[in-house]
């Protein structure tokens, strides 16, 4: 047999059938609108394409969004990584509430997150009321969509480090205890590193989410040109004003820097698996 | 660990108080990361929860329940309800097809078709309505076409809120179903066909009963998606108060009227969707703890 079949043989039916219609309705829902927005940012001349992209609103909001996403995204490694061991290694009262409330942003609708931050921030809000004194604010500034970012991006790096943590070989880490190492030296020589692709992976996912996050960050954000106004919002005030053309060239830019996440994700997973034969 | 009496109790079974195990950390730590994870979960999670059901009882039960009374909430709701009983179902048939294809078969750029479903988590919910509104607008040829001659509207229109939300939630049924139906393999089904069974047979006496609990969880967190979203119907609905306004988009309009009476209504209902967030993760929970061998392929997160 020298030819390369697309598809191994099975006496399995039904591929012709689900696998057509997997296409058929990815191709139609996901893939030609994706395409059309490219299509329509072609629309514009080069000229008009870099105008949009190095407006000084543009540069301030694109700024804005992956700056403070990227701090989210780190804060969230930080605890992410703590949650997710005090989860997994330790016993308490209350740590199966705690691990099931982890998931709470992912179910939470971005809109009821977005203005319950704003109540509690808000100068006169529970947490805000205790800022004010120093001078803080935060509702309505750059930390506000920090808080925001920090609450959507939380479960991803417990989520992806927690399993390979579970999975995680108790006698590597007695055999390293054996061997004279002190605890600090076994965490960080011997247990950290294999959790580096998951927590890399989660960094990823925080960050991509939080660059696109819109529901939870408008409302306590403030939204002011050039102070806190992030990238989607841009989008929002561009459709609105007609100008179909320049939202289309905001959205490209900020679909193929997802594109260029997802693609770091896939390259990390590929070789976790060849380094620690794990994804 | 060193200032107990004598080396006998440190390796007797029962260690004696003061001895460390070299596997865990000292006890300040351990009381210290334990504090810190709970205050950090109760600042970040449990407190927005509280204050959602603090606000919309600011003015007593009946004000809040009064918000339901309001006709502009009512045909919000009965919205929200369409549309999730539109998108579930059509992501459910996809998720178990495509799951059908992608685990009970090998072949070429399977990976590749995983990363093209798992897509929509990555888009801006914002560039998912847009995309949309750039396909099928009202000044787009299409768009033109479904409006002139069949008096069809898409864009600000319901069919748009559908077809956002059923981009947003696209990936959720699917990807809960590959993991585990491609760790099941195809020696069940196999056997089924082999005894005489048909493809449908087979597939509804075998395969859906395999993985029912990862098909009702898959279905759960895309419904509570599909009732919550925000960033793409805002953009496609056009906001047109008591025709294309959704739960979440409701919440925002009350939320904007700033008056004490709007902001208890605007609250009430977040409380509503926060309840229902609630049962997921509650129905979520009990899942795993109940059913955890079939859940466990599927993986967490999402």
């Amino acid at each position: 047999m020298g030819r390369i079949r697309f598809r191994e043989p099975t006496i399995i039916p039904g591929f012709r059938l689900t696998f057509g219609f997997t296409i058929f309705y990815l191709s139609l829902i996901v893939i030609i609108p994706i395409v059309g927005l490219y299509i329509k940012t072609f629309e514009l001349d080069w000229a008009s394409f870099r105008e949009i992209i190095t407006g000084p609103r543009f540069l301030a909001a694109m700024k804005l969004s992956f700056g403070v996403s990227l701090l989210a995204a780190l804060f969230n490694v930080i605890i992410g990584v703590m949650i997710a061991w005090v989860l997994v290694r330790y016993r308490f009262f209350g740590r199966r509430i705690l691990d099931a409330i982890i998931d709470l942003p992912f179910a939470l609708p971005t809109a009821v997150a977005g203005i319950a931050l704003t109540a509690l921030y808000v100068p006169a809000g529970w947490i805000g009321r205790l800022f004010e004194p120093l001078g803080i604010a935060i509702a309505f500034t750059p930390i506000g969509i920090w808080i925001a970012l920090v609450f959507i991006g939380l479960p991803f790096v417990v989520r992806t480090v927690q399993p390979v943590l579970e999975d995680f070989d108790r006698e590597v880490e007695e055999a390293s205890a054996t061997l004279g190492a002190k605890r600090r030296t076994t965490i960080l020589r011997v247990i950290l590193p294999p959790l580096i692709p998951a927590i890399l992976t989660g960094f990823a996912l925080a960050f991509a989410r939080a660059v696109g996050e819109y529901g939870s960050v408008i409302f306590i954000a403030g939204n002011l040109p050039r102070q806190t106004e992030i990238l989607p919002l841009l989008i929002v005030f561009r459709l609105e004003e007609r100008q179909y053309p320049a939202a289309a060239a905001i959205a490209a830019v900020m679909l193929t820097a997802s594109f260029v996440i997802l693609l770091l994700i896939n390259l990390i997973q590929v070789w976790s698996q060849r380094r620690f034969g794990n994804g | 660990m060193a200032e107990t009496a004598s080396g006998l109790s440190a390796a007797s079974a029962q260690p004696a108080r003061g001895f460390r195990s070299a596997l865990t950390e000292a006890r300040p730590v351990r009381i210290v990361l334990i504090a810190l994870t709970v205050l950090i979960l109760a600042v970040f999670l449990v407190l927005p929860l509280i204050i959602i059901f603090v606000q919309a009882l600011d003015l007593g039960l009946g004000q809040a329940l009064a918000t339901f009374q309001d006709p502009d909430a009512i045909s919000a709701i009965l919205l929200t309800l369409l549309v999730a009983v539109i998108a579930v179902p059509c992501n459910l048939i996809f998720g178990i097809a495509a799951a059908w294809a992608i685990a009970k078969f090998r072949f070429r750029g399977r990976a590749f078709l995983i990363s093209l479903i798992d897509l929509p988590f990555s888009v801006s919910p914002v560039v998912a309505g847009l995309v949309y509104i750039l396909l099928l607008g009202p000044f787009t040829p299409v768009g033109a076409w479904l409006l002139e001659d069949f008096g069809v509207r898409i864009i600000f229109a319901v069919p748009g809120v559908v077809l956002a939300t059923i981009f947003v939630t696209f990936p959720f049924i699917a990807r809960e179903l590959i993991p585990l139906m491609q760790e099941q393999g195809t020696g069940d089904e196999e056997a089924a066909l082999s005894l005489g069974a048909s493809g449908w047979q087979t597939f509804f006496f075998v395969t859906l009963p395999n993985v029912k609990w990862a098909l009702l969880y898959g279905v759960l967190l895309c419904n509570a998606r599909a009732m919550g979203e925000f960033g793409a119907v805002s953009v496609i609905s056009g906001r047109l108060r008591g025709e294309t306004v959704t739960m979440p988009l409701q919440i925002e309009l009350y939320y904007q009227e700033f008056r004490a009476l709007a902001q208890v209504s605007a609250f009430s209902m977040a409380a509503v969707l926060a309840g229902l967030a609630l049962v997921t993760l509650v129905i979520k929970t009990w899942f795993e703890w109940r059913y955890a061998d079939q859940l466990a392929a599927a993986g967490k997160g999402h």
